[in-house]
């Protein structure tokens, strides 16, 4: 009977927990910028789908896309899923459906597995494009691309041809194998290599970290004890830059890093001397990359474009404004931030508190 | 011919006699391939680089002695871990010791929970660590507000794991201790006789006078304990606390305690055998990107490693049970 009794309490104490949680969450997570969908309101409603909760790359985005619907006189709405995975996008996406916004930016989990959704989206007549990674071109009406492959492939290749001097071994440590957007970037920087410039340079191996500390740690060490005359080694991943960097950092290796990283987490590697382990890296804007996405999807509500190659829109004070759509290379069309943005000793220590 | 026969028995009389001879052969075979191997440097790197992993299993084996499972450990983790990042980042604690006190203290609720849910509540362990795993990473979630904290703002924390003394990482010192408390608590008390009692045979424990429940609760409380505080010693070890940290780490310590010869069924099982589970491991993480295996290949190699290894330590328990029945037999 104690023992009932005891089991009883347990389950309600678990269940309690559990509405604890969840409430929490809603309250850090889903509908953090609106009380409801509000289109009674009159304003336009402009919604993003973010990757996943828990990602201060996404935040900031979500922080600049914001920013720009707000200044605009509409009301935005962003979408955390709890996890990474596109079937929970797809739930974000059906809601927002039904709550009636006039457009919907999403960061996909998956390039075709939104298209169902998305096309009932458009099909109601919400504008619908993507930022960040796209999904497929019969998904949106445009893709707002951080940085095209060519251009971060030959940032990259020109890193390493500098911080090695110009010759010898060099090494990329990447995410995993199957990772699409940095066996595009990796692939890109092997075509860039065949120029004469870069004769000199040797890529001795692509070491894949899983995007895991510990494995990328392995990885490093084993890359480092493997080629002792290793020059450089090009990390095009967050966690892999971070695990190559505290690695070479703490042994004092002669060997120097780049590649694309956070900033507030690299900055305690960035620097110009002989005991900082990454000279400079790359990265994008999040916050940028927000405010544009925010920008196409007002132009496209406006009806001022409709995605199509060869039109342009206005996008405020941002540094390419005005900004022209060109051909993707997939069958839809895209629209290009910029290069890829420098991080140095110079201005890390302004940008670590950004993100 | 009877001494041959006798050093024969001898090999084939331990478990853990067989874990050596493979971590032997594995050693020599990737020496042989790529002598950066068995530097002093690289073993020290090994060690550290996994001291996460061979100090849960540890806790593992107590759990696995009961005849429990505990799946919920890769999350406890990452919320102690996110937890002591976050106070870092904010500046609320400065103290390493304090900073590692408090994962621990963390680590301790949610072991305490867990084994209360298994143990009093009577839920089968796969299932009630499998709700806290859900619970614990969504907390390490919440905790983290969207944030990562990263070198920059560890300060003194992160030197922690770059500190030695007598030549030794502070953290495998900390790996050491554990594995000399617990051998001592399985082989000299009480307290680990029960954990073998209550896996064996539960009924005959219980009638003997031990209180089970109690047992199987003091299994989850310390694994839960060695949990939060390798959730201190990861933040520290990679100058990073993320609240996606060691994701599916569990299965490598589960995996670790069946390498070393632990039964998932309870009862069987030694600290040593723990220890041993773990090293195979490590060797083979730190081992296959030095040998020059394809990198998309390594995964395979990993999974096909240790099914030989848990293959070739089946047949000696095998071979051990059919001595043994020989010997009454006679």
């Amino acid at each position: 009977m104690k023992k009932r009794i005891f089991s009883v309490l347990l389950c309600m104490a678990m269940m309690a927990s559990l509405l604890v949680g969840c409430g929490s969450s809603n309250d850090g997570g889903d509908d953090a910028k609106s009380e409801d969908g509000g289109s009674d309101s009159g304003k336009k409603v402009y919604a993003m789908v973010a990757k996943q909760a828990g990602n201060p790359f996404m935040e900031k985005m979500a922080e600049g896309f914001t920013e720009v619907v707000e200044a605009a006189g509409g009301e935005a709405i962003i979408k955390y899923p709890e996890e990474g995975k596109a079937d929970h996008q797809i739930t974000a996406i059906q809601s927002l459906i039904s709550q009636g916004v006039d457009s919907i930016s999403v960061a996909a989990n998956d390039e075709n597995a939104l298209q169902p959704a998305l096309e009932d989206a458009m099909a109601e007549g919400i504008k619908v494009n993507c930022l960040d990674s796209k999904v497929n071109a019969d998904s949106r009406q445009l893709f707002v691309n951080q940085a095209g492959v060519d251009e971060i492939g030959q940032a990259l290749m020109d890193a390493v041809l500098d911080i090695s001097g110009g010759e010898g071994q060099w090494a990329i440590l990447s995410a995993t194998s199957q990772a699409t957007n940095q066996n595009a970037w990796i692939d890109s920087m092997k075509e860039i290599m065949e120029g004469d410039e870069y004769s000199k340079l040797e890529l001795v191996e692509v070491a894949y970290g899983d995007d895991e500390p510990q494995k990328s740690t392995d990885q490093t060490q084993a890359l480092l004890s493997k080629y002792p005359d290793l020059k450089v080694i090009c990390a095009p991943t967050t966690v892999g830059i971070m695990a190559a960097g505290k690695v070479l950092q703490d042994e004092g290796s002669a060997t120097k890093l780049t590649g694309l990283g956070l900033p507030s987490e690299m900055a305690a590697y960035i620097g110009d001397g002989d005991d900082s382990s990454c000279p400079y890296m790359f990265l994008w804007n999040p916050i940028d990359l927000g405010r544009l996405g925010a920008y196409s999807a007002i132009a496209l509500v406006n009806g001022d474009i409709e995605g199509a190659e060869g039109e342009t829109f206005d996008a405020g004070d941002m540094e390419n404004s005005p900004y022209t759509i060109t051909d993707a290379g997939d069958g839809g069309t895209e629209v290009i931030l910029g290069q890829p943005f420098k991080f140095d000793p110079s201005n890390i220590d302004e940008w670590k508190e950004v993100y | 011919m009877k001494n041959s026969k006798s050093i024969l028995k001898k090999l084939t009389a331990s478990r853990e006699v067989s874990l050596i001879i493979v971590l032997v052969i594995l050693c020599v075979a990737i020496g042989l391939r790529s002598p950066s191997f068995l530097t002093l440097k690289s073993i020290a790197d090994m060690f550290k680089n996994n001291v996460v992993t061979m100090i849960m299993a540890v806790g593992m084996l107590g759990v696995l002695l009961v005849g429990g499972i505990d799946i919920s450990i890769a999350s406890t983790l990452a919320f102690s871990g996110m937890a002591v990042g976050m106070l870092l980042k904010r500046g609320v604690i400065t103290s390493t010791p304090l900073a590692i006190l408090i994962a621990v203290g963390i680590g301790l609720v949610c072991g305490l929970l867990v084994g209360l849910v298994v143990a009093k509540g009577n839920v089968a362990p796969i299932i009630a660590s499998m709700g806290f795993m859900y619970i614990y990473r969504g907390l390490a979630y919440v905790i983290s507000n969207n944030e990562w904290a990263s070198a920059d703002s560890l300060g003194d924390f992160k030197n922690f794991a770059l500190g030695k003394i007598l030549g030794i990482n502070n953290v495998v010192w900390i790996m050491i201790l554990i594995y000399i408390a617990f051998f001592i608590l399985m082989k000299w008390t009480t307290l680990g006789r029960k954990l073998y009692a209550v896996g064996s045979n539960r009924e005959a424990a219980e009638i003997s006078g031990i209180n089970a429940s109690n047992v199987i609760l003091f299994s989850h409380t310390m694994m839960g304990v060695l949990a939060g505080l390798c959730g201190a010693l990861a933040v520290s070890i990679y100058a990073s606390a993320q609240a996606n940290m060691l994701y599916g780490k569990e299965m490598d310590v589960i995996a670790a305690c069946v390498i070393g010869g632990v039964s998932m069924t309870g009862g069987r099982g030694s600290v040593l055998g723990a220890f041993l589970g773990a090293l195979i491991l490590a060797i083979i993480a730190k081992a296959l990107p030095l040998v020059g295996i394809e990198a998309i290949a390594q995964n395979t190699v990993k999974g096909v490693i240790i099914l030989v290894v848990i293959i070739l330590n089946v047949l000696t328990q095998r071979s051990m049970d059919k001595n043994s029945l020989k010997e009454r037999e006679l």
